[in-house]
């Protein structure tokens, strides 16, 4: 059995594909970042929250509606998405005409508050969420069990990212939200209802954090502090990315899963810590991010 | 003249009025408790809220009101982190006069305030931290470790399991001070009756996502996978083996520390069959099912873990030796809790050692199916009982400087 650096090819792989696997979470939450702050400016720390609400909407859905994980698929991120309308409707679009920071401290504020009604509510260890009976069961690839579960996440997670950078860079509805952003008057003098765009796309960012912690239910406990541990890191794989940048988050993202992994493997101990330091070394030689534009 | 006489007559008699009993020992006549604990992490289930509901009970059943004995309770978040926790307990040693800390989960927290109290010479009754240092190396006239430890909980589950057949280990362990000693504690036993450790692996604490830590387990091939980890970090690990297959791939996990509350969040289609020691089970007999109503009607109706036993217990403990020192000087307070024996409802009659270790029965508990769980948390069978002398590390082994 061949070997790198002292790990067979094999557990090797298998590390990578892991990788792969925490490399679309962070994909997911850091398009939704990405997509809030480069569109609109809003440092939005709440999506840790969102995330973890997605998740625990699927969890009540299941438990008290009995509604499984497909429809929680589809409905759990429209629940949240209205919740993340209203708190920009009532509150984020106060706070424009401020600094950013002030933006940062109402969002980091709601993410307290929200964790804290839940842990009130639900206790810390989290709740229990069946996976779904066709996701069950894994793959034998040889060099591992790949849980079918799993590849559907990197598969899906795939295809939403790919989604939504195409109707942002390609299509006409993506194009009015980039050029209202760059000038909203100009663009509002033309027609277009700008207040409303800025209200569905924050709507649009949250819900693909709710989307996230969906898929994240099944394998993940279901508990109030998922996401503070998760939106830390999505936040340095954003900066990584380029604040501005969807593509950039996107790859990014999968990037920093795959580097994540190899860490697992050769030195676990800094396997929370490596995706800082790449931030820092980052941030040193192009502080605009790698594929980030310097505005 | 007369009337000043009847004056100091009066006087006189309301002084001797006001004279209570002979608390007037204890510092600004008041007995300060302060339980600090995880109240917002992986960990606030285990402890948390539930210790400030035991500590109270502990005081309403000694019954300090009755006795003229002025009890308060403070409490604190530490968020798993010595550096927070050793702040609190300074502040609340210099600043807000407590007398005394109780529960501490989260080892390394657990023994920056040991040091802190043997600074302060107050007292220490640890009820939530697991490294058996505590009574060892790192062993202090001021603090007294109750509930369990890394080498009851080695010798306990690991001895059990090895003695089934599980004789290969790999380990799966918490990167800091507890995750270490029970890796070390288990691995000693796992080596003396005749088991192989073919590897281990740190994890960042707290972690979340396992699968690659998992992995590697799955391709040692050992039989065993010792978890050697805790709370909100254990559960994630057992869900996520389930998920790759490793127990149907015929290597069982052994949850090296496990609580009720662990249990509860996994639910018992996943946790059924684990085997793990611990020193109190709520449904043990109709002491502990009493208390553990009254608990639990204070308690958003969860169900006690020993932690929150160990808390009542000590509180209980550490009250009755300040109405017998008539003092709440920590040094002298501890020295007449290890001199007098202890006797509750929850742990029965025990006694603790010179080095701080309180003694009392451990039990070995299975998870039951789902099919044969009656009522709510009835999760435990009881394999065995493993009485305390068996249960805890014998008194010489300890490299505790006070033993001599």
């Amino acid at each position: 059995m061949t070997e790198i650096f002292g790990v067979p090819t094999q557990a090797l792989f298998g590390q990578l594909l892991i990788g792969l696997i925490n490399g679309s979470f962070y994909a997911l939450l850091s398009l939704g970042l990405a997509v809030i702050f480069g569109l609109l400016n809003i440092i939005n720390f709440t999506h840790g929250a969102q995330y973890m609400m997605g998740a625990f909407v699927a969890y009540l859905m299941l438990n008290k509606l009995g509604l499984g994980y497909w429809w929680a698929l589809l409905l759990a991120p429209v629940v949240v998405g209205v919740t993340g309308v209203l708190i920009e409707r009532l509150m984020l679009s106060r706070l424009y005409k401020l600094d950013h920071l002030y933006g940062l401290l109402l969002t980091f504020g709601l993410a307290l508050i929200i964790q804290g009604l839940f842990r009130n509510e639900y206790g810390s260890s989290g709740q229990p969420y069946q996976m779904p009976g066709e996701l069950t069961g894994a793959q034998n690839l040889g060099f591992m069990f790949l849980p079918n579960y799993r590849g559907w996440i990197i598969g899906a997670s795939l295809l939403v990212c790919l989604a939504t950078w195409y109707v942002i860079e390609r299509t006409k509805l993506g194009s009015y939200l980039r050029a209202a952003t760059e000038n909203p008057q100009l663009v509002q003098a033309f027609g277009i209802n700008v207040p409303l765009m800025i209200t569905l796309t924050y709507g649009f960012g949250v819900a693909l954090a709710a989307f996230a912690g969906v898929m994240a239910a099944p394998i993940y406990q279901v508990s109030p502090q998922m996401g503070a541990d998760l939106i830390i890191v999505v936040f340095a794989v954003v900066v990584i990315g380029g604040m501005g940048s969807i593509m950039g988050a996107i790859l990014t993202g999968f990037g920093l899963g795959l580097i994540e992994g190899l860490t697992k493997v050769f030195y676990p101990e800094a396997s929370n810590i490596v995706i800082f330091v790449i931030m820092v070394i980052v941030l040193l030689i192009k502080p605009a991010g790698l594929f980030g534009v310097q505005k | 003249m007369r009337t000043t006489f009847k004056l100091a007559a009066w006087a006189a008699a309301a002084a001797l009025a006001c004279a209570g009993p002979a608390f007037a020992q204890v510092s600004d006549g008041v007995v300060k408790i302060g339980v600090m604990n995880d109240m917002s992490g992986l960990y606030a289930d285990v402890t948390g809220p539930g210790s400030v509901v035991a500590a109270k009970m502990a005081i309403e059943d000694f019954g300090a009101a009755r006795k003229g004995m002025k009890v308060e309770v403070v409490s604190a978040d530490h968020q798993n982190k010595p550096d927070v926790g050793s702040t609190i307990a300074r502040t609340w040693y210099d600043v807000d006069k407590v007398d005394a800390i109780f529960d501490v989960p989260t080892s390394s927290v657990a023994l920056a305030i040991s040091q802190l109290t043997r600074e302060k010479g107050k007292a220490f009754i640890n009820s939530g931290a697991a490294t058996s240092d505590l009574t060892g190396k790192a062993c202090s006239p001021n603090t007294i470790h109750w509930t369990y430890d890394t080498w009851m909980l080695a010798n306990g589950t690991g001895s059990a399991i090895v003695k089934n057949g599980g004789d290969s280990w790999f380990f799966l362990t918490a990167d800091y001070a507890f995750g270490h000693a029970l890796e070390r504690d288990t691995e000693a036993v796992v080596l003396k009756n005749g088991g192989k450790v073919l590897g281990k692996v740190r994890h960042p604490f707290p972690g979340s996502d396992f699968s690659s830590f998992l992995l590697q387990a799955q391709s040692s091939k050992a039989k065993i996978i010792g978890l050697a980890n805790a709370g909100g970090d254990t559960i994630n690990s057992i869900k996520q083996a389930s998920e790759f297959g490793i127990v149907k791939g015929g290597q069982k996990l052994a949850g090296m520390l496990v609580f009720i509350s662990d249990v509860h969040g996994l639910g018992l289609n996943t946790a059924q069959g684990l085997i793990y020691t611990e020193t109190f089970y709520w449904d043990l007999n109709d002491q502990t099912r009493a208390w553990t109503k009254r608990f639990v009607a204070q308690n958003n109706n969860k169900y006690p873990t020993m932690v929150h036993a160990g808390v009542y217990s000590s509180v209980l403990h550490y009250l009755k030796a300040i109405e017998a020192a008539k003092t709440d000087d920590g040094t002298k307070v501890v020295a007449q809790m290890k001199a007098m024996p202890t006797d509750d409802p929850l742990f029965g009659k025990g006694s603790i050692r010179a080095d701080g270790r309180k003694m009392h029965n451990a039990y070995l508990v299975e998870v039951k199916k789902p099919s044969e769980s009656k009522g709510p948390y009835d999760y435990e069978k009881v394999l065995a009982t493993i009485p305390a002398e068996q249960a805890f590390r014998p008194l010489n082994q300890g490299e505790c400087p006070l033993v001599k």
